[in-house]
């Protein structure tokens, strides 16, 4: 059994969202990733959830790093302007434009070697900063593109077919995203698409950085039981979304029907383990939150859900004071100062 | 008192050297000697003397030696000139060799706590009671050390008989009328004064004196300070930098002045943003994505951080993403020098990133061509679609020059080919039926029209990537698609050089020598040509302004039998760009090249040309 969604739209008539567009038209080019590659997954997912949330592609922009993840935004929502980048140096280029236009809703597509290697700066600082972005990482333990290293994220002991067993302690994306002081910490899994459509919808609706963390096996180079990436486990779902406020209230959050922890077994067989977070569990409590993924490390689970948010904190933006109208968009009289004002700072040379 | 080691001779102090001396002050990095020398400079400035000032300041908060190089040119050349004759001794770790620097005939004013070993019997030695005058001026004992300092400006100003009113002007302008700062300096600059009045005798040759008919339309500033009101005169909305030095003045420039000028009056909300990255690549990533977005954006940093910004650069050319980045150049290669100047990244500028590709580079000659060229630098990298440099240095950036006033900009902002929604409909009808794609030329001269991200219309979207890609920027790895869009960017390139500031000439009738210079080499090239004229040799000098050079540059290398290539580095950069384009004129050029982390002086160019 997989965990691939089988939400499968009304056949009859074009089902339309609320700005009356088929959810074809939110589509983008074709996945040239591996088959059954967890990406695709939340590709669709994102797909899903800006159709069902109604999003405008032109208000949207896509950012990404380097890697088969940061490949996917040239797969969802073709009408919306994409800019790949450098591997790790994403987080930089998504501020600069977020800045030059602060009406634009971000989504950036990283993954694990390029968050928490080679961009583990840039992603810290975005995240310091609370630039109101998705920040997407597809995190499967391993560099698929350059053919089966070890990613920063990859389990102590675990074994890969080319690279031997890894020797190191793995760096939490999420634990670092906190430490970082993230507003919207959340973890998810690649072939939950309840989950992952509730939390992109919650991701995108939050006004400040939203770290969404989704497991994403690499169905050609993790395929090796012990790996977490791989197939492991653990997943708490949670809070439950719907009680969160930033959920659109036109939105139906279900809440799946695990148990307190749930098997799943993916492509290769291996299985991964979903643990609920504890109904009492208290995104608002930072505290927990570090308890939480810690525990979680230690007994090498996977737990889902949003582990913590922050709503009240000023994004970036709003520390910024900038003019209502975006950079980009004022003209020649608002950005040159008279002539008067020259002459006045002249004088004071 | 004067101490007079030897009998003055009096026919040399009846011979006054009227606004033409060196004045070197030396003191202790971080002693507030800064506050000093301004007021120094600035008082002779307002006298109407040509000054320049020179600060030889170490990579350090405190305590290292510092030097500030004040030289007075009644002729107005404005060079660097090794030659002292006013020393002014702060500081005990150097003064040996400070003392040993004097020319003869020259005059020493020195702290007399200092430890002095022997008096050299050709100059005049004047020995100041710093710690008694500060004991007397009673101010609090934090401040005793700052106050120190304006001990010599009281003593300087009786001998050299500076105007004590500009003095008390400048510190007014200096302490921005803050009555108690003022009142503090200014009455030790008056101890000062009156002991000097009442105790030494003024037998020694140098003096100033107001003059007219050179610093009129002048301004006396840094090239940070006027590139940063050029930033903010000519619509920059987005900056991102990192803290280095020498650019550093250049960002907080900007901070200032657009809080000033670019805030609404009532609602206080900004027409611009400037970030302080968490390093280079940040920065630049953040310029890029800005631009990308449609903002006009640049960055301002130093060699180290054009090092670390090469991989975006090489990114910015390939997406052809509009990006201007300052290079205020300091003494590489690695660390370096820090605070020393030099011209050694206009290579590594000009090819930054791997793969083939060049960037336009600016070359500004003194603070005013800083202010004009920040806003040519924005028309250049929004119409070029592409990273623009703008390559200043060290002694342009945080020197005090003479200047010509700015002029307010009148040229309209050039924003570039960026179509709207309207505009992108239209594109087919206007273009014979060619459907638009984000790197298509369709107006012959290699450059594609943009659409910004938010722009409604389905048809702007596109994907902007670092890879392969096709007139309408879909995914492609086919040898012909990728060639023919490396020939599309290096037809762009030849655009450029029709649209970079041309460079400037001046010749010379009968002349067979030609100089070929830059940047801030202006002042010392233009002297050594009169001092070379005396020597009855005629120079034309042409100023590059720009790279890629334009075709004026040829013909001028084609005219002249030699031409000697003036800059500031070790391997004669600006002469091997040169040679990229003219190898076939390579026989007449000679490389003039020097790289000691001190701008160039009159005196060893002339002696380059005449060997």
């Amino acid at each position: 059994m997989t965990a691939t969604p089988t939400r499968t739209p009304a056949a009859r008539t074009p089902k339309l969202n609320l700005i009356g567009l088929e959810k074809t038209e939110y589509k983008g080019g074709v996945s040239t990733l591996c088959n059954g590659c967890g990406h695709d997954s939340i590709s669709a997912r994102i797909i899903n959830a800006a159709w069902e949330m109604g999003l405008k592609q032109h208000e949207v922009v896509k950012f990404s790093g380097i890697g088969c993840s940061s490949k996917t935004p040239a797969y969802f929502l073709g009408m919306s302007h994409g800019f790949n980048s450098l591997h790790g140096r994403m987080p930089s280029v998504a501020t600069g434009a977020l800045v030059a236009n602060h009406r634009l809703i971000g989504i950036g597509v990283s993954g694990d070697g390029d968050t928490a290697s080679i961009g583990i700066g840039q992603f810290k600082h975005l995240v310091r900063r609370n630039v109101p972005m998705v920040y997407i990482v597809e995190n499967n333990g391993v560099y698929g593109l350059t053919k089966g290293q070890f990613s920063a994220t990859a389990d102590q002991g675990q074994k890969l077919k080319y690279a031997g067993t890894n020797p190191y302690m793995p760096l939490d994306i999420c634990i670092e995203a906190l430490a970082a002081n993230a507003t919207f910490v959340a973890r998810s899994f690649a072939g939950d698409a309840k989950q992952l459509e509730a939390l992109l919808k919650a991701a995108i609706a939050h006004k400040g950085l939203a770290v969404l963390d989704v497991i994403s096996p690499c169905v050609t180079f993790n395929n090796h039981d012990e790996s977490t990436k791989s197939y492991a486990f653990g997943k708490e779902h949670e809070t439950p979304l719907h009680d969160l406020s930033f959920v659109p209230s036109y939105e139906q959050i279900e809440i799946d029907d695990y148990d307190d922890e749930t098997e799943v077994q993916l492509h290769d067989g291996s299985w991964l383990v979903l643990k609920k977070l504890d109904a009492a569990y208290d995104p608002t409590d930072k505290h927990l939150a570090y308890r939480t993924l810690e525990d979680a490390r230690k007994q090498q689970k996977l737990i889902t859900g949003i582990f913590y948010i922050e709503p009240e904190t000023p994004s970036f933006l709003d520390i910024l004071q900038m003019t209502d109208t975006p950079l980009a968009r004022l003209d020649e009289s608002r950005t040159r100062p008279s002539r008067q004002a020259l002459a006045t700072l002249m004088a004071e040379l | 008192m004067s101490v007079i080691v030897q009998e003055p001779q009096t026919e040399q102090v009846n011979q006054l050297v009227v606004n033409d001396f060196n004045i070197n002050v030396a003191t202790a990095n971080g002693s507030g000697s800064q506050t000093s020398n301004n007021m120094l400079i600035r008082s002779l400035y307002k006298m109407g003397i040509p000054v320049t000032g020179k600060n030889l300041f170490p990579s350090n908060i405190q305590g290292l030696p510092t030097w500030f190089n004040i030289r007075l040119s009644k002729d107005g050349f404005l060079a660097r000139r090794e030659r002292i004759e006013v020393m002014i001794c702060m500081n005990g770790a150097t003064v040996a060799e400070d003392m040993e620097s004097v020319e003869s005939g020259g005059i020493v004013l020195y702290d007399d706590a200092l430890p002095i070993a022997n008096h050299r019997k050709d100059v005049h030695y004047f020995p100041m009671p710093v710690k008694n005058l500060v004991k007397a001026a009673n101010v609090p004992y934090n401040l005793q050390r700052y106050i120190a300092n304006m001990v010599y400006v009281g003593v300087a100003a009786h001998l050299l008989e500076i105007e004590m009113d500009e003095i008390k002007q400048a510190l007014t302008w200096n302490f921005g009328g803050k009555t108690k700062p003022i009142e503090m300096n200014w009455s030790m600059v008056t101890a000062a004064y009156d002991w000097a009045k009442e105790n030494l005798t003024n037998d020694q040759p140098y003096r100033v004196g107001r003059m007219t008919g050179f610093n009129e339309g002048t301004l006396l500033v840094d090239g940070n300070t006027a590139g940063a009101l050029g930033a903010v005169f000519s619509g920059f909305t987005f900056a991102a930098w990192y803290p280095i030095t020498p650019s550093s003045s250049m960002a907080e420039g900007m901070i200032s002045y657009a809080a000033q000028v670019r805030r609404d009056p009532e609602t206080k909300q900004a027409t611009y943003a400037i970030i302080q990255a968490e390093d280079e690549l940040a920065a630049i990533g953040m310029v890029l994505g800005a631009g990308w977005a449609g903002a006009r954006a640049m960055t301002a940093t130093s060699g180290p951080g054009i090092s670390l910004m090469a991989e975006y650069v090489g990114y910015g050319y390939f997406a052809e993403i509009p990006a201007v980045i300052w290079n205020i150049q300091r003494m590489g290669p690695s660390t370096g020098l820090p605070t020393r100047t030099s011209q050694g990244d206009i290579l590594a500028s000009y090819f930054l990133g791997h793969g083939d590709g060049r960037h336009p580079v600016l070359l500004p000659a003194d603070p005013t061509e800083c202010f004009e060229m920040a806003g040519a630098a924005f028309d250049l990298a929004e119409r070029l679609q592409t990273p623009v440099f703008v390559l200043s240095d060290l002694d342009i950036g945080m020197n005090l020059w003479i200047t010509k006033e700015f002029e307010y900009p009148e040229k309209p902002l050039d924003r570039g080919k960026v179509l709207d929604a309207k505009e992108l409909t239209k594109f087919k009808d206007a273009h014979g039926g060619q459907r638009w794609g984000r790197y298509l030329d369709v107006d012959g001269d290699g450059i594609a029209y943009r659409t910004l991200p938010g722009t409604d219309n389905p048809a702007a979207a596109y994907f902007t990537r670092g890879t392969g890609h096709t007139e309408y920027a879909t995914y492609s790895e086919r040898p012909d698609v990728w060639e023919g869009n490396m020939q599309r960017l290096a037809h762009k390139f030849e655009t450029a050089r029709a649209l970079v500031p041309a460079p400037i000439v001046d010749e010379v009738e009968g002349a067979k020598i030609g100089i070929i210079s830059m940047g801030s080499n202006h002042p010392a090239i233009i002297e050594a040509r009169a001092r070379l004229r005396d020597e009855e040799i005629e120079t034309s000098y042409l100023r590059v302004r720009a790279l890629p050079i334009n075709g004026d540059v040829r013909a001028f290398v084609e005219k002249y039998d030699k031409i000697y290539v003036i800059e500031n580095n070790r391997d004669g950069q600006l002469c091997e760009i040169l040679l990229v384009d003219l190898h076939d004129l390579g026989y007449k050029l000679v490389s003039v090249a020097k790289c000691d982390g001190m701008p160039l002086s009159a005196r060893w160019i002339t002696e380059q040309v005449t060997k």
